[in-house]
């Protein structure tokens, strides 16, 4: 550290007023990903109306920086808003892969967490987390747009504890996905956080 | 594409040959409204077949009926068309109260109309909001949920719940509404009929809207009765049906309300449609609130287990997007022996492979938009 410092006055000679701030990489790296998660439009079912609300007039999602996008390659949280059918497990896996990483994942609503109402259907996967890791997990049937801004909130507090010394490339994420990056290299509940990896919500 | 410059004249004579190509719009896509699969073979810009794939959102719901009880099949109806559940509740109960021989107190019936109503119109908002998104207007999606939060919050004052409500039961309803909440709905519709006419300055009759939606994805009266189609999307042709008044329920002809029509079937009246129909429904609001007598909202002796007798029945309402009916036939058991839903979307969506055909491609949003399908509705 004393090297850098002894080196600074030469690297900063062009910063406005000549101010500095330190940081570390993790902070700064961990703040633009949490301050701008930008999930893909993509809905399911009954949740996709929830979601649509919590966009609109009243509960105004952009003012925590979360603006909605067409395109799973522009999109760093995929909000699973809805019954996951048979049929479209495959769709969301795809979609899931399309995504740029690190990619994290929002279940929203009692279909998606575990098959909800449809817990005995012949055509209903029962659980999201069976084909994608699950970041968050919301209850609900529908959960009301203020839960799913609070999963938005529980997310940001996770991303602020990712490091990139333990998930620094996007192999690890890729073969063991988002969930696991907290962790390290085995998943284990960091100081500080209480329910693990693993975040209920509701 | 490109086979290089012709002669006008030899142009008429051999034309322009390219090569076709086949687009997947969905299942995931921010325009189909849910998880809807369209097929498009395009030649050039004009797609030359369309093919709607469903059951992306198949849950199974008929299945399911027959090991659920009655009393928890109205749970399961809140999740077809989940934009307006009210109406999906009140045609299982219609049913199912044939089956059962229950007859509904006047103030249950009163309070039936009146929240289908309210979310007839909760619905044609959201029509209204994702349409304009559809065509490239955001700002009315913000007025519309501005409005339609005011009316899940009535429904939320009445059943806790903001859109599965599972509030009509069999018998009647879950629970009278209290003073507050009538007051409560007067200042709504007070606050809301200015509004309808605050739409129409802002997309109703918009010139870029018009161009886009007058002339495009045009429905004959009489290829939309051969599709079978029903609700706005029929009305919009000219066909004068509604379930209201052709087979009134709930007491529907004590109303005084008018069926708005269009005139040429095509997306702007479909549009239009539904956007009067909103002034039609606040009227019935009004009325409805004016013909609730204190009474009993539950008719007396509804079993907690019923097992009616073995029979069939069917009902059917004017939902928000059409004819919805339901065919409930019992074997005396606890729960359905079978149960068939005649979903108007459904139906609305299948003339699709018709209608988009000739179209360009920056017109099928519009079409598929101008259905106003909901595909938990299509795939139950």
């Amino acid at each position: 550290m004393g090297i850098v410092i002894e080196k600074l006055p030469g690297i900063t000679k062009g910063l406005p007023g000549g101010e500095l701030l330190l940081t570390t990489a993790d902070y700064f790296v961990d703040l633009g990903r949490r301050a701008s998660l930008w999930p893909m439009t993509f809905g399911l079912a009954c949740c996709a109306i929830e979601m649509m609300g919590s966009y609109a007039s009243r509960f105004d999602f952009d003012r925590m920086g979360v603006i909605p996008r067409a395109s799973p390659r522009q999109a760093d949280v995929m909000i699973v808003a809805g019954t996951v059918c048979k049929k479209m497990a495959e769709p969301i896996l795809e979609i899931y892969h399309q995504m740029p990483e690190p990619r994290f994942v929002i279940s929203m609503g009692s279909c998606a967490n575990c098959g909800g109402p449809y817990y005995d259907s012949y055509s209903v996967l029962k659980g999201v987390d069976r084909i994608v890791p699950v970041d968050v997990y919301i209850a609900g049937c529908p959960p009301r747009p203020e839960a799913l801004q609070y999963a938005v909130v529980k997310l940001q507090e996770k991303i602020a504890r990712m490091k990139l010394s333990q998930a620094g490339g996007a192999s690890l994420q890729q073969e063991r996905g988002s969930r696991d990056v907290v962790g390290g290299a085995a998943p284990q509940p960091l100081p500080g956080s209480e329910t693990g990896p693993r975040i209920e919500v509701g | 594409m490109n086979k290089g410059a012709m002669a006008p004249d030899q142009e008429q004579d051999t034309p322009l040959k390219s090569d076709s190509m086949f687009i997947n719009l969905g299942p995931q896509h921010p325009s189909t409204h849910g998880v809807l699969r369209v097929g498009l073979t395009i030649d050039g810009e004009m797609i030359t077949k369309a093919v709607p794939d469903v059951g992306y959102l198949h849950r199974g719901t008929s299945k399911l009926a027959e090991v659920r009880g009655y009393h928890h099949c109205v749970v399961l109806t809140d999740r077809w068309d989940y934009v307006s559940a009210m109406p999906n509740n009140l045609v299982f109960c219609l049913a199912a109260e044939r089956l059962m021989g229950l007859n509904v107190p006047p103030r249950g019936d009163v309070l039936r109309v009146l929240m289908c109503e309210l979310n007839r119109i909760a619905s044609h908002l959201l029509f209204f909001g994702t349409y304009g998104i559809d065509i490239g207007a955001f700002t009315p999606f913000l007025y519309a949920f501005r409005e339609r939060e005011m009316i899940l919050d009535l429904f939320e004052m009445v059943s806790g719940a903001r859109l599965t409500y599972n509030y009509i039961r069999l018998g009647g309803v879950m629970v009278d509404v209290t003073d507050e909440w009538v007051a409560k709905c007067r200042e709504f519709i007070e606050y809301f009929k200015p509004r309808l006419d605050e739409y129409d300055t802002l997309l109703t009759y918009n010139p870029i809207f018009m161009a886009r939606t007058e002339k495009v994805g045009l429905i004959p009266p009489q290829t939309a009765v051969n599709w079978g189609l029903s609700g706005p999307n029929l009305r919009g042709s000219g066909v004068n049906y509604d379930v209201r008044k052709a087979d009134p329920y709930c007491g529907y002809e004590q109303y005084d309300f008018e069926i708005p029509l269009g005139k040429t079937g095509s997306c702007w009246d479909r549009y239009f449609c539904r956007v009067s129909e909103m002034r039609q429904s606040v009227r019935i609001v009004l009325q409805a609130l004016d013909k609730l007598a204190p009474g009993p909202v539950m008719a007396p002796g509804v079993a907690k287990v019923p097992k009616p007798q073995p029979g069939e029945a069917y009902a059917h309402v004017e939902g928000a997007r059409g004819d919805l009916g339901i065919f409930l036939v019992s074997d005396g058991q606890a729960s359905p022996y079978r149960m068939h839903v005649k979903a108007p979307s459904f139906m609305n969506l299948a003339i699709l492979q018709e209608l988009l055909v000739g179209n360009k491609v920056s017109d099928v949003i519009a079409i598929l938009g101008s259905t106003d399908i909901v595909l938990g509705e299509v795939d139950r």
